[in-house]
């Protein structure tokens, strides 16, 4: 916590905003590894999707300081509502059903925020938690809606704009994503820099100080928590199109505790941590997990301990330090 | 009917005994210091490989080897405690769940190397097989033998929390921790000590629960929020709430599987978002 109070107090609120020329890196990493690397677009549309939802994840759990055990209820509900209005209400057109997983997402995060933050600590967390898995156990009990276990197979998506169908390589869909979650992105980082986001840090602080000097906590936590469950579902929405068809893992206790371990990996409330901590656990992972799934899920473990107990901030939380030196 | 009911109640209490002994732990420890302690199932999961080890490998009878697994694990938890735990009480929520899926992590995957990723069995003493005639019906005796445990274990640390020494010291430590370190009590000792007691019992909980549950690498995540949502609706701290909580918990788990397998842990779920949002301190839990 001190750490970053001296990161931000480094740098004045005023100029925080402004664009840094290593901001543009991500963006042109993505669009050299379209070019570059050709074979792997199926792979980056996956890292992509994932960066969207761990950077929803940072939303709620880096600026607002709500732990959350149970993410993947949105994430999933957006790959259902793709799914669902795909396969039962005859709809293909990709951007409209996309908007329409990050509504229905994004209303679940309304209605369960509105009821869930009004609670704290362990109580909150076995909240989240209970929730999605009561999520995910409806899904698994309504097969004849919903596929149950075996998920939603036989998903059609119309080409994008009408032209771009999904092809062999995912590079519509690898431009697709990318665009999706620059766009997002961009929200995302005018919202935390804007006053709005700057009262999320201050709740995160200390709530009970901040609902004295007149701020409405309980509104600004929904509010933060709807916009992050749409982000989650844009996610999920963008998943379940690309692969054309849904799995009940979506909305897994696995997913949800997968996404916390990519972002505090890459570092909470720093907007980068999403990207870095994605992409670092991703590719290790398609490299290593392959060698040994044990051995893997040891060395991360080892890693989340090492940087809960030394290094605070984890991989962007470094970076910041080396830089400064 | 009246036979599917006695059973449902009969198989849902022995659970419940299993979630309680191996719960009850961790709800005095969290009570004690608020860490977020999701790695607990990791010290049921490494008492049930415990035991495996000592009754196959080494060969020693069953007791013994829940004796075994409850001293290892035990003693284990009190190094983990030191090297962790003790430095996680004032970190944030976050850390605490964080440094605690590492640990989870770090379990199955020990778990899988040293063991494999298939389920272990365990074989009872002669005497714990079979079935047992009480009267008016026939139960399996293991069954019986854990509840009769359970409840054995129950009133024992009940009548510790509230009539010993040491337990009024823990009640005043979970009550108000600053105000009973102000007034001399050595609150960082009676948590190791406690952290050791409650890691133990999770162990001989794992340990039993093998018959009952398996015991497999993914036995820490699996049965992780189980025992979450057993300390959480029972409140943190309160032995006589984690028995109740474990009581409902466990049958109502088992009738909706017997009854409605589809449905799966639907009704668990909705027990406890209901419990937790109509009592957000649990059922026998202190608002603070």
């Amino acid at each position: 916590m001190n750490a970053e109070t001296a990161v931000a107090a480094a740098v004045p609120a005023i100029v925080r905003h402004r664009w840094r020329w290593y901001e543009a890196l991500p963006w042109l990493a993505a669009i050299a590894a379209f070019f570059l690397l050709p074979g792997y677009l199926a792979f980056g549309t996956q890292i992509a999707i994932t960066i969207l939802f761990v950077l929803s994840l940072d939303l709620i759990v880096g600026y607002a300081g709500i732990v959350t055990l149970g993410h993947a209820a949105f994430f999933g509900l957006g790959a259902y509502a793709v799914g669902l209005l795909s396969i039962h209400a005859d709809w293909h057109e990709p951007l409209t059903l996309l908007a329409a997983a990050g509504v229905v997402a994004a209303a679940g995060g309304a209605l369960t925020g509105w009821f869930l933050l009004r609670y704290h600590g362990l109580t909150l967390i076995m909240l989240t938690l209970a929730s999605a898995m009561l999520l995910h156990e409806t899904v698994n009990a309504g097969a004849a809606v919903t596929g149950g276990y075996d998920g939603l197979t036989g998903i059609r998506i119309a080409p994008l704009f009408g032209v771009f169908d999904n092809d062999l390589w995912a590079r519509t869909y690898y431009c697709y994503s990318v665009g999706v979650l620059f766009l997002c992105f961009l929200v995302v980082r005018r919202l935390v820099h804007a006053p709005f986001g700057l009262s999320l840090q201050g709740i995160r602080g200390n709530a009970r100080r901040m609902s004295a000097i007149g701020y409405d906590v309980h509104r600004r936590m929904v509010a933060v928590y709807t916009l992050s469950a749409g982000l989650a579902g844009l996610a999920g929405g963008l998943l379940a199109q690309f692969s054309a068809f849904v799995t009940i893992d979506t909305l897994s206790f696995a997913r949800s505790g997968t996404a916390l371990v990519m972002l505090v990996l890459g570092g909470t409330g720093r907007l980068y941590g999403a990207f870095f901590g994605v992409l670092v656990y991703m590719v290790l992972e398609h490299e290593l997990a392959k060698l040994s799934p044990a051995y893997w899920g040891l060395g991360v473990g080892m890693v989340l301990l090492a940087i809960v107990l030394l290094a605070r901030g984890g991989l962007c939380g470094i970076l910041a330090r080396l830089a400064r030196r | 009917m009246i036979e599917a009911t006695a059973s449902i109640l009969f198989d849902g209490v022995a659970y419940a005994m299993v979630l309680f002994i191996i719960s009850v732990g961790l709800s005095v420890t969290m009570g004690l210091m608020k860490v977020v302690n999701l790695a607990h199932g990791a010290f049921a999961m490494a008492g049930g490989y415990v035991l495996v080890t000592a009754t196959t490998v080494v060969g020693v009878p069953f007791f013994a080897g829940l004796a075994a697994a409850f001293a290892v694990v035990a003693a284990a938890s009190v190094v983990l405690e030191r090297l962790v735990y003790a430095r996680l009480y004032e970190a944030p929520e976050l850390d605490q769940v964080t440094a605690c899926i590492g640990l989870i992590m770090m379990a199955t995957a020990g778990a899988i190397l040293l063991y494999g990723p298939t389920p272990q069995t365990v074989a009872l003493p002669a005497g714990l097989t079979g079935r047992l005639d009480i009267g008016f019906r026939q139960v399996p005796t293991y069954r019986a033998t854990i509840i009769v445990f359970g409840i054995a274990l129950f009133l024992a640390l009940w009548f510790g929390i509230e009539r010993t020494r040491l337990g009024a010291r823990i009640r005043a430590a979970v009550d108000n921790r600053h105000m009973a370190t102000s007034l001399g009590l050595d609150v960082g000792g009676l948590f190791t000590l406690v952290f050791a007691i409650g890691s133990g019992l999770s162990a001989l909980g794992g340990g039993l629960a093998i018959e009952i549950v398996g015991l497999g690498p993914n036995f820490a995540t699996q049965y992780l929020v189980l025992f979450l949502i057993v300390v959480a609706v029972g409140g943190l701290g309160s032995v006589r709430g984690t028995f109740v909580a474990a009581l409902l918990l466990g049958v109502c788990d088992t009738a909706g599987k017997y009854l409605f397998p589809q449905g799966g842990s639907f009704f668990i779920y909705v027990l406890t978002v209901a419990l937790l949002m109509w009592r957000p301190a649990g059922l026998l839990g202190r608002a603070r």
